[in-house]
């Protein structure tokens, strides 16, 4: 510990500077009333271009991603870098999907994806299911976030469960307080942090290596000397498919999560949203640098500690930087872990206020009850969180967050396809949903490899199917295939059946209204 | 944007440019060689990167030829 002190000085006064905006975050932009969902849950829904891109870039892009990525092209190689074309696909994706989704939920208040897929298929039942699967996905993710502080505070030799419990009560209090303030100021900090050490990183360390010819050579070389077929620094025959299919599913499921929602709706109106899709693909380039650390560590000889890939950057920046910048750098990742922390709890305690209490608890919540049982709510889910890492072994968090993915594209027929149709017949989406669900269960039970017998990754194997291939595609999309189809054949049924179908409580104008539009509901929140 | 009846959409033809962002990155066919590299990148990896490029200008394209008139 003691030849880490520089480190763990500035990685604490970087910590305390940011924990300090955090509480102080309550005063910006400050409003008449914290005490409502609107204002405490999303920020007001008054964030410009340039909150939102820090904010949503800081939700989406997170530490968990920063550690895991390089670490994924430290161990398998092409493989890992399916999050470049991940984040590629994603913003063209959705484009048309969010503006609809922001101006309906504009029109009705809506806080959360639930919110709309009650009002839009009236079947509390059905939001129900969507709150849940929302709640459960986000749940592991946020324990991630403090896998990832893990790995910069093993490299600076700080162990014991201890510091993670402090910095999480430490995150949990001024999010009780500030709400999506905290974690939108925040970002400021933590995204400058990490793109003064990426650029530095991706200039200094290439050079110190020889240039990235002889980085891309020694990873080669590596997976050249490693018995597993499935590594290299190209994709193969076998798992092309799964590249493509895993960046195709993660970048449907992504806009999907509770938590991206959250940062889409604090925006203030559809252009900022429209602005932001051409300007977050900076982050993209980011992670793109950021995955090729995984080469450099190569390269560098660099080992992780323990079994613990994850340690495989911070040990990577250890080795190459003076160590007051490797104490900037791990300041980054650790606070890095905090904004999309404190986002993803806002967003879970919603969906539980929203679509659980209000919905079956207590009918005649008011406004300021929910933002009172949010705030709550969100420090349970934090709580929740650290149990899961100091009671459960870290790799069942990743077990949990691969899972996570394949649950929360079971929300898609009704979140996402519900903001174009009306078609599905609220019993068909349900009957949709448990297909898709067990679908996507069963096939991650049965993903083994020579270390685990069961849910050892997302990559299912077509031979399961009786197919004679070697090929692998990502069984969250063959899980969604699944709940469509019988989301499809259930709404025929049920339209045949004559079962009573939900009423709509939107009109096809409510997916166009921008602000300023004299029917927005926020205007009569705001008082 | 409105069409003829007064009523708002989001319709455009220009929408149909971001199919080719959401195409490119999924045709391994494309990137998936050693060769040519640049400035020491893989195609894989240079190209790949290259692709955010592609996304940016589309989804700004269709932005700008979208925006409501106010």
């Amino acid at each position: 510990m003691q030849e880490h002190l520089t480190e763990i000085i500035i990685f604490t006064v970087l910590f305390a500077v940011v924990s300090g905006m955090g509480f102080v975050a309550s005063r910006w932009r400050r409003p008449d009333d914290l005490a409502t969902l609107d204002e405490w849950g999303l920020g007001g829904r008054s964030f410009g271009s340039w909150i939102t891109w820090f904010l949503v870039g800081g939700d989406l892009y997170t530490a968990y991603t920063f550690v895991a990525v390089p670490a994924l092209l430290w161990g398998a190689g092409a493989m890992g870098f399916f999050a470049v074309p991940y984040t590629v696909v994603i913003y063209p994706m959705v484009f048309l999907v969010l503006v609809r989704l922001w101006s309906v939920s504009h029109i009705h208040g809506f806080v959360t994806p639930a919110d709309f897929v009650r009002a839009r298929f009236g079947s509390p039942t059905l939001a129900l299911l969507i709150a849940i699967t929302g709640i459960v996905a986000t749940m592991p993710y946020i324990a991630l976030q403090l896998v990832g502080i893990e790995a910069v505070l093993k490299s600076m030799g700080v162990t014991g469960h201890l510091p993670i419990v402090i910095a999480f009560a430490i995150l949990a209090a001024y999010t009780y307080q500030s709400g999506l303030r905290a974690p939108a100021l925040i970002a400021f900090v933590k995204d400058t942090l990490i793109y003064i050490v990426i650029l530095a990183a991706v200039i200094v360390i290439p050079a110190k290596l020889g240039g990235w010819d002889s980085i891309f050579d020694a990873a080669q070389a590596k997976f050249d000397a490693t018995p597993a077929p499935g590594d290299g620094i190209l994709l193969n025959a076998g798992n092309q498919l799964q590249y493509v299919t895993l960046a195709f599913g993660s970048a449907l499921a992504l806009f999907l999560y509770p938590h991206s929602v959250t940062g889409v709706l604090a925006s203030r109106n559809r252009d900022v949203i429209k602005r932001n899709m051409s300007a977050l693909p900076a982050y993209s380039l980011l992670l793109g640098l950021i995955a090729l650390l995984g080469y450099m560590a190569i390269a560098a000889g660099v080992q992780p500690i323990g079994k613990d890939n994850n340690t495989i950057v911070p040990q990577l920046f250890d080795k190459m930087f003076p160590d007051w910048f490797t104490g900037v750098a791990y300041a980054a990742v650790g606070i890095g872990a905090l904004v999309p922390a404190a986002i993803m709890s806002i967003a879970a305690a919603n969906l539980f206020t929203r679509n659980i209490y209000k919905e079956y608890i207590k009918p005649t919540a008011s406004d300021a009850d929910e933002a009172r049982v949010s705030k709550i709510t969100s420090l349970l889910v934090k709580v929740g969180a650290v149990a899961c890492i100091l009671f459960l072994d870290t790799g069942f968090s990743i077990d949990l967050q691969l899972i996570g993915g394949v649950i929360i594209l079971q929300t898609l027929p009704a979140v996402a396809l519900g903001l174009y149709t009306r078609w599905f017949h609220r019993g068909g989406l349900i009957a949709g949903w448990v297909a898709g669900m067990t679908a996507g269960m069963v096939m991650l039970y049965n993903v083994s490899s020579p270390t685990k017998a069961h849910f050892a990754g997302s990559a299912f194997p077509l031979e399961k199917l009786g197919l004679d291939t070697k090929t692998t595609v990502y069984a969250g999309i063959l899980a969604l295939a699944v709940n469509l189809a019988v989301a499809a054949l259930g709404t025929v049924a049920a339209r045949a059946a004559g079962l009573a179908d939900g009423d709509d409580a939107t009109h096809r104008d409510h997916y166009f209204a921008d602000e300023g539009d004299p029917r927005l509901k926020d205007l009569d929140l705001t008082h | 944007m409105t069409t003829p009846n007064g009523e708002r959409s989001d319709h455009s033809p220009w929408n149909r440019l971001l199919i080719v962002p959401i195409v490119l990155p999924l045709l391994p066919f494309l990137f998936n060689a050693d060769e040519p590299r640049l400035l020491g990148f893989p195609l894989f990896y240079w190209l790949q990167l290259a692709f955010i490029a592609v996304g940016v200008a589309t989804t700004t394209v269709v932005y700008r030829m979208t925006k409501r008139g106010r």
